[in-house]
């Protein structure tokens, strides 16, 4: 039988030759680039948008008395867009796709080849889950978050409208797991009482997420300054007061919606109201889907200004009216919030018009450096693009993707994504999900920077294995210029300085007996410097 | 070709020409070190954090021969009258120094919104994120020369304490069984390279800064790596290294990964470190609720009393509150399966040290398992207890980022469990 066991073992050991040759060779040939439809950005309504958006923000400036900066590189604009889209930096193999186009196209290009690729359908449905649902566990049995976030991954690849895609949250029955948007009232039902949802949490969370509207801090008391009342509060939870779980998952029975007074313990009916525009209220469904379809209703003003400014968020890192859920309800709307909410209600709630929209403005594809006016009230009229932390996800998929030549994308190999995931959940519970608050300006941690500077992800990504960039590049570049350039571009997605390249080349040059060494030490520089932990 | 040292580390930063990685860190210890007002005692705070709810008739709370009791008996402590749940004989024995509420009420039954709730002191609100009672302390209290985090959460559960509207940076510092290094705070590297990388990331930095100086220094990035530099080279680090201690006394804690982490957490609150959670998980006992629990009192039991001596023997006890408790309790009744089921209205906690009265018992709660637990004390009302023993004003605002003002507890100190000191 020995020579079975023989047999065997030159199987296993070609086998493994053979996986080590396809993951050591940059075995896949260029991908063709993926098609985009250029006129979408040429068509003049579309034109005419992006021209009132720009109008708005020259207005604003020459009022703050500020100069705008001068326009950013290409490829500084396409690392934004990566990251606010996919939550990665483009790979290698991209930014070489992306040169290889026409200046004048790059752009459209790569903008849609991201809406098109599952890394965004993916990574923006997490962002939106954590609008609607947060990121809390919620009751075990009854809420699936992942389900949740796969329709809605789903609803992101078939660009669904977005009104459509807040209708059947708010007003959907059935079960959690066969209706994945009912799980945005199942996250509220409590163990406590009988697991039935919880209309005050529902309605703050309609009010902050589709409305842009903090109505739960009338919850407690009646603000002085605010114009909604305690009153306002109850009459909208009452809408979720005939929400129940029962057999066949979420439903919506009979029943009135009663309130406990805090003090005297006397129980009230509270009728279902809403605080404005009562006009728009449908007349026939469920409470739910009549407050559904006053809530996605074209003249209600709310709706589509809190989408857009949650998608500008997205986009730029910073809401352009803050707090992201907190529109002022009264006072002068920010232009641009109006011209884009207005061609947002009327294209439809087209996600993906609305991102073409804003990351053509001007505003986006300004530089984030200014020799002339670096100052606050530049920063606060957006005449620089804002420098924002990125967030733990975008920073661990950043370090996976740098340290990768290839892109890693849904048809990178299974294997190695099955990892990526593994090591990334393990990265971003370790570096610090910054939970549902999604914008803050926050400063880095101290336990961040160890984690990145001698962390076991940096440090796989960097040392001994043949598998990854620094090691691929140490090969591949014929001379020492070109390898200080891929890894820049690979990390930082921009070229070295004149001064930048002299240190890094000297030091290669200087140090030939260990030169693998010491593109992994550039490595470290890049993927441990402020640059690549903020976007900018 | 050791880790980087501190005398490695200042000539790096001295040949590097990483002027600012010194400066900052000076700076910031010295702005630190202005004394608070001495109000309470105590000047840290341990909480022995009991994840999945433990039950109080297992625990702290046993009533015996009763129907809820389900055949948990109860022995007899060093106080009289007290009585704990079999298991804890060890704990008993320091019950002298230690109190129970045994009348606590929470309105959350949901593990991370009670988890949210009791290391905060408030309900998950959607418009603020509280800050737990460690990132409080850290906050209020001052540096006194420590080097490391002042706030560590030791073998972190699910939900380990934030610094919430304080800012990340009030987070727990997260470490696992102490058995271990501290992950991520040695670089394997020879000095020589660990100086040209700081070299390299220098002229990055350089070339970043041209256009946005003001922007970039507002990162904050290079005091977060100065920070993190500073930790790597502090001898404080060997306060997580409980091999140091003696086995005798290593044996007494329990030879357990909760166990060291309780021996750590005192080593800790030595070098100046101001919270530390030690968490030990399992008790969501919905099936098997008996053995369960009588399996995993024999990690607490140990560790709990060991702590307490230990801390007492030392005379680190009066400037220590200890308090030990998960985020709610489990229902006086056993279900199909022999477990118990969640229960947020009359459980127990413990507390030790800090100048809180030992062996005091607040509260009952009704051997039938029906009527509401007598003089209550809201979660609140436990966080105003603890804040008063570390001299933090209870009732003292705060901006939230919002612009909304809360206060610290919207609770009252337990008047019985802290009128020793007057």
């Amino acid at each position: 039988m020995s020579w079975m066991r023989n047999l065997l073992f030159i199987g296993l050991v070609g086998g493994g030759l053979l996986a080590v040759g396809y993951n050591l060779l940059p075995s896949r040939a260029n991908k063709t680039p993926t098609g985009y439809d250029g006129a979408a950005y040429r068509e003049p309504e579309f034109q005419a948008a992006v021209a009132r958006v720009n109008g708005s923000f020259h207005q604003q400036w020459t009022t703050a008395g500020v100069r705008p900066a001068t326009p950013a590189a290409d490829l500084l604009v396409a690392r934004r867009m990566a990251l606010g889209l996919t939550g990665t930096v483009p790979s290698l193999e991209e930014i070489r796709q992306f040169e290889a186009l026409p200046p004048d196209e790059r752009l459209s290009w790569w903008l849609d080849h991201l809406l098109q690729d599952r890394r965004f359908s993916d990574y923006f449905a997490e962002r939106l889950a954590r609008v609607v649902v947060g990121t809390e566990d919620g009751p075990f049995i009854f809420y699936r978050r992942r389900r949740l976030i796969s329709w809605l991954e789903e609803a992101l690849a078939r660009n669904r409208p977005y009104n459509e895609v807040v209708t059947d949250l708010i007003a959907d029955e059935g079960l959690w797991t066969d209706k994945p948007a009912t799980n945005f009232v199942s996250v509220t039902c409590q163990p406590d009482k009988g697991n039935q949802p919880d209309p005050v949490r529902l309605a703050g969370r309609v009010t902050r997420a589709f409305l842009g509207l903090r109505l739960d801090c009338a919850q407690c008391h009646n603000h002085p300054f605010a114009e909604w009342t305690k009153g306002d509060f109850e009459g909208f939870s009452a809408y979720f007061g005939q929400t129940h779980l029962g057999f066949k998952g979420i439903y919506d029975g009979p029943g009135e919606y009663e309130v406990e007074d805090r003090k005297t313990q006397v129980k009230k009916t509270v009728v279902p109201r809403v605080p404005f525009n009562p006009e728009l209220m449908p007349d026939h469904g469920s409470r739910r889907q009549r407050l559904a379809g006053w809530v996605t209703h074209p003249k209600n003003p709310y709706f589509a200004r809190a989408s857009v400014n949650r998608v500008w968020a997205l986009l730029f890192g910073r809401p352009l009216v803050e707090p992201v859920d907190n529109l002022q309800s009264d006072g002068p709307v920010h232009p641009a919030l109006q011209v884009l909410a207005e061609d947002f209600t009327e294209h439809g709630y087209d996600l993906r018009r609305l991102i073409r929209l804003i990351a053509s403005t001007e505003a986006f594809r300004l530089d984030s450096t200014s020799a002339r006016d670096d100052t606050e009230a530049a920063d606060q009229a957006w005449a620089l693009f804002p420098l924002t932390r990125l967030r733990p996800d975008q920073v661990s998929g950043s370090v996976l993707q740098a340290a990768s030549v290839a892109t890693i994308d849904a048809e990178a190999h299974f294997v190695g994504r099955f990892f990526r995931m593994q090591e990334q959940t393990e990265f971003v519970r370790r570096y610090g999900d910054s939970g549902e608050d999604d914008f803050d300006s926050r400063a880095g941690t101290i336990p961040q920077r160890l984690l990145m500077m001698n962390g076991k992800l940096v440090g796989e990504r960097l040392t001994g294995s043949p598998f990854t960039a620094p090691t691929h590049i140490a090969w591949m570049a014929p001379d020492d210029p070109h390898a200080v350039e891929a890894a820049y571009l690979a990390v930082l997605t921009r070229r070295p300085t004149a001064a930048e390249a002299t240190h890094f080349e000297t030091s290669l040059a200087e140090n030939n007996q260990r030169r693998a060494q010491r593109l992994d030490d550039l490595y470290w520089a890049l993927i441990n410097s402020t640059e690549f932990s903020w976007d900018h | 070709m050791g880790p980087l040292n501190r005398r490695g580390f200042l000539q790096i930063a001295g040949l590097a020409g990483v002027t600012w990685l010194t400066p900052v860190g000076h700076l910031l210890a010295r702005a630190a070190e202005v004394p608070g007002k001495e109000r309470g005692r105590a000047q840290s705070v341990i909480l022995l954090w009991l994840q999945g709810g433990p039950s109080q008739l297992e625990t702290f709370d046993p009533h015996p021969n009763t129907r809820i009791a389900a055949g948990t008996g109860a022995i007899d402590t060093a106080v009289k009258g007290v009585q704990l749940a079999p298991g804890l004989g060890m704990t008993a024995e320091e019950m002298g120094s230690i109190s129970l509420i045994r009348s606590m009420v929470s309105k959350e039954g949901d593990h991370e919104r009670g988890t949210y709730t009791m290391k905060t002191g408030f309900r998950p609100d959607p418009t603020v994120i509280h800050p737990s009672i460690g990132a409080i302390c850290c906050h209020e209290l001052a540096v006194a020369g420590t080097d490391i985090p002042r706030h560590i959460s030791i073998l972190p559960g699910q939900w380990p304490a934030k610094g919430g509207f304080f800012g990340d940076q009030y987070n727990a510092f997260r470490t696992d069984d102490p058995a271990n290094p501290v992950p991520d705070t040695v670089s394997l590297l020879p000095p020589r390279r660990d100086e040209e990388r700081l070299k390299d990331l220098d002229v990055v930095e350089g070339a970043f800064a041209r256009g946005r100086t003001r922007r970039v220094e507002a990162t904050m990035h290079r005091d977060a790596i100065a920070g993190a530099l500073k930790i790597m080279n502090s001898d404080q680090l060997k306060a997580f290294d409980v091999a140091r201690e003696p086995l005798a006394l290593r044996r007494s804690y329990g030879d357990t990964p909760f166990g060291r982490g309780c021996l750590a957490a005192r080593r800790l609150i030595e070098v100046g470190v101001r919270c530390v959670e030690v968490t030990l998980n399992g008790w969501d006992t919905h099936a098997n609720n008996h053995a369960s629990h009588a399996e995993l009192l024999k990690t607490l039991d140990p560790a709990f009393a060991a702590l307490v001596k230990d801390l007492r023997e030392r005379g680190l006890l009066e400037r220590t509150v200890v308090l030990c408790g998960g985020e709610f309790g489990r229902t006086p009744t056993v279900n199909a399966v022999g477990g118990r089921d969640h229960w947020p209205t009359g459980f127990s906690v413990a507390l030790a040290g800090g100048g809180i009265r030992g062996g005091q018992v607040i509260g009952t709660t009704d051997p039938d398992g029906k009527a509401e637990p007598t003089a209550p004390v809201t979660v609140g009302d436990l966080h105003a207890t603890v804040l008063n023993a570390v001299g933090i004003d209870h009732t003292k605002m705060n901006q939230t980022p919002i612009g909304r003002t809360v206060r610290f507890s919207d609770g009252e100190p337990v008047a019985a469990l802290l009128d020793k000191r007057d």
